[in-house]
C-alpha cells in the first residue's frame, strides 16, 4: 500500500515533470523531423504529418541540390580541425600536467582566456588577414579559424585527462631507459586514448557545427553543411520540407557523435566546474 | 673534474628548456591565428577602414569610439544585449536547475533522459535557429496553431517580425539551447554531494524544502556560479542563433552588440567602425573573464 503511494508520488513529482521538459527539449527536433518527411503538397495544406510520409525531400536533397558535396567539404574540415587540434595540443598538455616553471599559471590561463573572447572580434582581423594571404574560401582558412576554438580546448581537455595519470609510471618508464618523449609516447599517449578520443569527437562536433566563420571566410567555393542549409532559403519563399530535411541530415553526425560520448565528454567537462 | 660537470649541467639546462620547448607548437601558432589577429582588430578599431577603399588607412584615433558614444544604434544595441543576457541566463539556469534536480532523481529511465536532454546542445546553431523560425512561422508555424487551439490567443502572431515579440522569441529558443548546459554541470555537482548529509537531515526531520535550501544549495553553489559566468560570456558572445533568425532585425528590434559590430562589417565593409565595436564589447566582457579566470586559477593552482 505505502509502495504503491510512493510510487505514485514518484511519477506525479518526478516522472511527468521529467517527460514535460522532453517534451520540451525533444518537441522541436522531432517536429523538423515530421515536417522533413512530409509531402511537400501537404505541407501547407494539412500540415506536418505522418500520412503518406515520404523521403522526397533527402531525395532531392542529394541529387538536385548537391548536398553531398556540402557533406565532404564539412567532413575535411571538421578533420583537419582535429587533427591540428590534437598534434598541437599533446606535447603542450604533457608539459603542463609534468612539468612545473616559470610562468606556467600564465601560459595556461592564456589557453583559457582565448574561448571567452568574441568571435566577433576574431574574425574581423581573419577576414582581412586571410584576404591578404589569398586563402580566403579555402579548406585552410576554416580550419584555422576552428583551430582558434580547437587548440585551447584541446590542450585544456588533454592537460586534465594526463593529470589523472601518475607521474609514477613516466619515470619507471625513464629509469627503464626510456626518454621524456619516449615516456610520453609509449607510456603516457596510450593510457589517455580515451581522452584523446573524446577530445577529438567534440572538437570534431564543434568544427561541424560552426557556422559564422564558414560564413564570413567561406562559402563560395568551400561550403560546409551549416552554410547550405541556409541558403536554401529562397528569396521569395521557403522550403520548408527541403530545409528540415537539410537540418535533420546536417545535426546527424554530430548528435550520434555526441550521444556516444556524451558521457566521457561530460566527466571531462564538469571536472574543473566542479572543483572549483 | 670539470668533465663529469658539463653533462649534469646540460642536462638541468635541458630540463629547464624541455617544457618550453613542449609548448610551443601550440603557444606560437596561438598566437599567430589568435592573439596577432586579436592586436590587429583593436590597430584596425584605431583606423578609418573601408574594406572596399583598401588604399586608404587613415590613423583615426580614438574617433571611432566617440562615434559609437554617439551612435543610437550602439545604445539599442547595448541595452538588448544586456537584457538579453539578464533573461537568458536565469532561465536557462532555472530551467537547467530543476531538470538537475529531476535527473538525481531515482527512476527507470533515468539514464535514457540524460541522455536525451544533452541534444539541443549537440545541433548545429544554424539548425537551431531555422527549425525555431519554422516553429514561430506566423502563418503555417506549430506554436501560432497551438496557442490558436488553446484559445489562448485570437489570432496568430508574427513572432519574428514583430518587433514587440522578435527578442523575446530568439530568448526562449537560446534557453532551449542552452539549459541542458546547466542540467549537466548541476548534476555532477549534485552528484558530488554526500547521501549522509541527507540523511543525517531527515534524521534530524528537515523538511525537503530545508534539506534544498540548507545542504543542496550551498553544495552546488560552486557549480552554479561557475556555469553561469561561463554562460553569461557565452550568451554574450552568441550571434549565430540571432544573425540566422532575423539578421538583427526587425529594424534594429533584435540587434545585440557584438552583431552590430558583425553587421557593420559583413554589409557595410566598415571594418575600422566594426572592430571598434568589438573592442568596446570585448572591454566590457573582460570584467566578467577576469572573475572567472580568478576562479579557475583558484581551483587549479
Amino acid at each position: 500500500m505505502v509502495g504503491r503511494k510512493s510510487k505514485l508520488r514518484r511519477i506525479l513529482t518526478v516522472d511527468l515533470p521529467m517527460v514535460l521538459i522532453l517534451t520540451f527539449t525533444l518537441g522541436p527536433y522531432l517536429w523538423m523531423l515530421l515536417t522533413s518527411v512530409t509531402p511537400e503538397s501537404r505541407l501547407f495544406t494539412e500540415g506536418p504529418g505522418l500520412v503518406g510520409a515520404t523521403l522526397e525531400n533527402y531525395i532531392r536533397l542529394f541529387s538536385t541540390v548537391g548536398f553531398l558535396t556540402n557533406l565532404i567539404h564539412s567532413f575535411i574540415i571538421a578533420g583537419g580541425t582535429v587533427i591540428v587540434g590534437l598534434t598541437l595540443s599533446v606535447t603542450a598538455a604533457y608539459s603542463f600536467s609534468r612539468f612545473s616553471f616559470r610562468g606556467k599559471r600564465y601560459l595556461l590561463m592564456q589557453f583559457l582566456v582565448i574561448n571567452m573572447f568574441p568571435v566577433v572580434l576574431l574574425i574581423l582581423p581573419l577576414f582581412v588577414l586571410m584576404r591578404v594571404l589569398g586563402i580566403l574560401d579555402t579548406h585552410l582558412a576554416l580550419i584555422i579559424a576552428n583551430a582558434t576554438v580547437a587548440i585551447p580546448f584541446s590542450v585544456w581537455m588533454m592537460t586534465s585527462y594526463m593529470n589523472g595519470i601518475p607521474k609514477s609510471l613516466d619515470e619507471a618508464a625513464m629509469t627503464d631507459g626510456c626518454s621524456r618523449l619516449g615516456a610520453l609516447w609509449r607510456v603516457v599517449l596510450p593510457l589517455c586514448t580515451p581522452g584523446i578520443i573524446a577530445t577529438g569527437i567534440y572538437i570534431f562536433i564543434t568544427a561541424w557545427n560552426e557556422y559564422l566563420y564558414a560564413l564570413t571566410l567561406g562559402g563560395r567555393n568551400v561550403r560546409p553543411i551549416t552554410v547550405a542549409i541556409q541558403t536554401l532559403i529562397g528569396e521569395y519563399e521557403v522550403e520548408w520540407g527541403l530545409l528540415t530535411a537539410g537540418g535533420i541530415v546536417g545535426a546527424m553526425p554530430a548528435t550520434v557523435l555526441f550521444l556516444i560520448v556524451q558521457k566521457r565528454l561530460i566527466s571531462g567537462l564538469t571536472q574543473g566546474a566542479v572543483k572549483g | 673534474m670539470p668533465s663529469s660537470e658539463t653533462p649534469i649541467r646540460r642536462g638541468a639546462l635541458a630540463r629547464q628548456v624541455l617544457p618550453y620547448a613542449l609548448l610551443s607548437p601550440a603557444v606560437l601558432v596561438t598566437l599567430a591565428i589568435v592573439f596577432f589577429p586579436m592586436a590587429q582588430a583593436a590597430w584596425m578599431s584605431l583606423h578609418d577602414y573601408i574594406l572596399f577603399k583598401p588604399k586608404e588607412f587613415p590613423f583615426v584615433g580614438l574617433k571611432n569610439f566617440f562615434t559609437a558614444f554617439q551612435d543610437e544604434v550602439f545604445w539599442i544595441s547595448l541595452r538588448h544585449t544586456v537584457l538579453w543576457i539578464a533573461l537568458t541566463v536565469p532561465a536557462q539556469m532555472l530551467l537547467g536547475l530543476v531538470t538537475a534536480l529531476l535527473l538525481n532523481q531515482r527512476f527507470p529511465w533515468r539514464a535514457l533522459a540524460r541522455a536525451l536532454i544533452i541534444i539541443p546542445w549537440a545541433l548545429p546553431s544554424v539548425v537551431i535557429a531555422l527549425m525555431w523560425v519554422w516553429i514561430y512561422d506566423a502563418n503555417y508555424g506549430i506554436l501560432n496553431e497551438f496557442l490558436l487551439r488553446m484559445g489562448l490567443l485570437k489570432a496568430s502572431i508574427p513572432w519574428l517580425a514583430d518587433p514587440d515579440t522578435a527578442l523575446y522569441a530568439i530568448i526562449l529558443t537560446l534557453t532551449w539551447q542552452g539549459f541542458p548546459f546547466f542540467a549537466v554541470m548541476i548534476l555532477a555537482g549534485l552528484q558530488s554531494i554526500p547521501k549522509s548529509y541527507y540523511e543525517a537531515a531527515s534524521l534530524d526531520g528537515a523538511s525537503a524544502w530545508q534539506q534544498f535550501w540548507y545542504i543542496t544549495l550551498p553544495g552546488i553553489s560552486g557549480v552554479l556560479i561557475t556555469a553561469v559566468l561561463l554562460r553569461t560570456i557565452w550568451v554574450a558572445n552568441s550571434i549565430d542563433v540571432i544573425f540566422v533568425m532575423t539578421g538583427g532585425g526587425p529594424g534594429y528590434a533584435t540587434y545585440t552588440l557584438p552583431l552590430y559590430a558583425f553587421i557593420k562589417a559583413r554589409t557595410n565593409l566598415d571594418f575600422g567602425y566594426g572592430s571598434a565595436l568589438a573592442v568596446l564589447f570585448t572591454l566590457m566582457l573582460l570584467g566578467l573573464v577576469i572573475v572567472y579566470l580568478r576562479r579557475t586559477g583558484r581551483a587549479t593552482s
